[in-house]
């Protein structure tokens, strides 16, 4: 593997292997973003760990979706420094190509391509060339259709496969999108809001699907369901004003008097 | 355990197949039918068709092939070109040209070199751009290079800056308008506001000849039906429904990984060029080009084919594109100046009634019929090639 010290793009973005030899998966160094004067960001520092489950909370506004979106490549933060590894710039890459590198995301509100049959959805998802030429002549391999089924029973709609997804009921659509996630089997998973709409019986599944996810992917959770956080969590990052305020396991933070303050005081209160 | 229905599923199902082979199958035996009529059965049989008649279907064709493009970029991509009617002229000035140039001597000033609208401006050799438009090569490339190139420098200043939407309406709008402004100006070389006309021969078949009329006329028919087949091929794979994708969810398709950008202009150029092949087709069935075919209002009328029709679906294109036109056809022989009135109903009435347009509705009551099982039934073959009528 050729590792750019240099910070020159890479452009082989499907062969972008991560240098996780320090443990850390995902660098975001003193990341600033502001819109009209608003800090949306505010000299982030997170640091993200290869194979770990985190969880972000927050309360509204304290840039938990800005600091997905900066990752992604959906926004271009104003300073600062986001490393995919030890080795890849992120900021030098766009949001097709970080996609490719191996980071994935799922929206806050569930987005899939609801004309599309539920099948097709996950099709599109699989990873692999991108590309125009290879769309146009592409056929699917005995081995992509089983990893399609296989996701299909993963996320329990391998009977509404030939569904246009529109049909889908909001946790139906929620899953398909992990679903879509698993297909691109990226090496780290940003998830935002993955349980609202859903029923309790469907939270608990999807907590056991994100932590048996974890290991072989590092997986980032956006979430307000506390109770969903409690369940799923090792490590809790506390997110304030655009700022990491605390982190640490779910007691820590439960007992650290300056998140009581900002954030579940405010709940609880 | 459940790969083997996937399998069959993912090859296409049959309904979409037979589609295609009804399409083909109709144009072809259409077209046969009025072939024969026009030659076997002498004037006055109630089974002639007349020469003029097959020009009129043959420009109904390139009609028919242009809604294809529209639809393809429209129905398929959502991206909402007004502006395609500059592929199809341009694609036509490409044969224009190359029919001016085959006039030779025989034109009103005898010049056996200059088109006469040149000798007529007084000028006294060709404009480097018309260097070699004498040759059919020249002009096939012309007629794919025009469109195309204009197609792919738009789309790469627009789907890379991320234009979309309204704004990138108008600006395909402005695009064709600002190509007519242009075109009407006698010193870019394209005769001005007449345009190019008064061609005299084709591939040194006479254009006056009844059977050079049928000729094109199939030749147009066959060159749809293999358009139609192509588009059937992209819209029915993989590159199909990233392209519906990006119309449905840019963003998410980006984060998946594809870039939208790249897939837009792709489409866009093939639009552009089967739009310019269009354009090239009309020209000699209708004897002129001039400036009028850039008009806003053309490319406009376009959409509308496509939206009556119904847009997503590739007969629907084609149907849409024959039956408005052949009402143009008919109103402006019996009262000229309501036709734009009665255009514009007529997509009023289509939007509010009939949102997914002829292709949409005919299937839809066949659901009906036999009562709509595909909400609640297990999904099987059956209903998802119901699903796939409707959508494609």
């Amino acid at each position: 593997m050729i590792v750019d010290k240099s910070g020159s793009p890479i452009t082989a973005t499907e062969n972008i292997r991560p240098d996780t030899r320090h443990g850390v998966i995902l660098y975001v160094e003193d990341v600033s973003v502001s819109f009209d004067g608003f800090k949306a960001l505010n000299d982030m520092n997170l640091y993200i760990n290869d194979g770990e489950l985190r969880c972000l909370i927050g309360a509204n506004g304290a840039g938990k979706t800005t600091l997905m979106d900066v990752i992604t490549g959906k926004t271009r933060p104003d300073t600062g420094k986001i490393n995919f590894g030890q080795q890849v710039d992120l900021l030098q890459l766009d949001e097709a190509e970080i996609a490719r590198a191996g980071i994935g995301r799922k929206f806050q509100k569930p987005t899939v391509f609801e004309q599309l049959s539920v099948f097709e959805n996950i099709e599109l998802s699989l990873k692999g060339d991108k590309g125009i030429w290879t769309s146009l002549f592409h056929k699917l391999t005995g081995e992509q259709q089983d990893r399609i089924a296989e996701i299909l029973h993963t996320i329990d709609l391998i009977q509404e496969r030939n569904y246009p997804a529109g049909r889908l009921s909001h946790g139906q659509k929620q899953w398909l999108e992990i679903g879509m996630l698993l297909a691109a089997n990226p090496r780290v998973l940003l998830v935002d809001e993955p349980v609202a709409g859903m029923t309790g019986q469907e939270t608990e599944r999807t907590a056991e699907l994100l932590t048996s996810l974890a290991g072989e992917h590092s997986v980032v959770v956006v979430e307000h369901d506390m109770a969903f956080v409690r369940s799923i969590a090792r490590t809790v990052t506390v997110l304030h004003q655009g700022s990491v305020l605390a982190e640490g396991s779910m007691s820590d933070i439960q007992s650290n008097p300056e998140v009581i303050q900002v954030y579940l005081g405010e709940e609880q209160g | 355990m459940a790969t083997s229905s996937l399998i069959s599923k993912s090859s296409g199902p049959l309904g979409k197949l037979s589609n295609l082979h009804v399409v083909i199958a109709v144009l072809l035996l259409a077209t046969t039918y009025v072939s024969i009529c026009n030659l076997m059965f002498a004037e006055g049989s109630l089974l002639h068709v007349s020469d003029y008649t097959v020009s009129l279907f043959g420009k109904y064709l390139c009609y028919a092939l242009l809604a294809l493009a529209v639809d393809l970029v429209w129905g398929y991509c959502g991206i909402l070109s007004l502006g395609h009617g500059a592929f199809f002229t341009l694609g036509g000035y490409a044969m224009g040209m190359y029919l001016m140039r085959q006039i030779g001597d025989r034109g009103v000033y005898g010049n056996p070199e200059l088109p006469d609208f040149m000798v007529f401006l007084n000028w006294t050799e060709l404009p480097w751009y018309w260097m070699g438009s004498d040759s059919v090569i020249w002009m096939v490339v012309m007629v794919f290079l025009g469109p195309g190139l204009l197609a792919y420098v738009f789309g790469m200043l627009a789907f890379r800056s991320r234009v979309s939407g309204v704004y990138l309406s108008i600006m395909t709008q402005a695009v064709t308008y600002a190509l007519m402004l242009a075109f009407f100006r006698n010193e870019m070389g394209f005769g001005g506001n007449n345009g190019l006309t008064d061609f005299k021969e084709i591939f040194g078949f006479s254009l006056q000849q009844p059977s050079t009329k049928l000729g094109l006329f199939i030749a147009t028919a066959v060159i749809l039906a293999l358009a139609y087949c192509v588009c059937h091929y992209i819209v029915n794979s993989k590159m199909g429904r990233v392209v519906t994708a990006i119309r449905d969810a840019e963003n998410r398709v980006r984060f998946v990984g594809y870039k939208p950008e790249d897939y837009k202009v792709w489409i866009y150029v093939v639009s552009a060029l089967i739009a310019g092949l269009a354009g090239a087709l009309y020209v000699p069935q209708v004897g002129i080009i001039n400036p009028g075919e850039f008009s806003p209002l053309n490319s406009i009328e376009m959409v509308i084919w496509v939206a009556v029709g119904g847009r997503n679906s590739l007969y629907g294109a084609l149907i849409g594109a024959i039956v408005v036109s052949y009402a143009k056809t008919r109103f402006t022989a019996i009262m000229p100046e309501a036709w734009l009135y009665a255009l514009g109903g007529m997509f009023v009435l289509v939007t509010l009634l009939l949102p997914k347009g002829i292709a949409g509705f005919v299937p839809s009551i066949i659901a009906k019929f036999k009562g709509d099982v595909s909400q609640n039934d297990q999904p099987n073959s059956s209903t998802k090639n119901k699903a796939g009528e409707v959508k494609s």
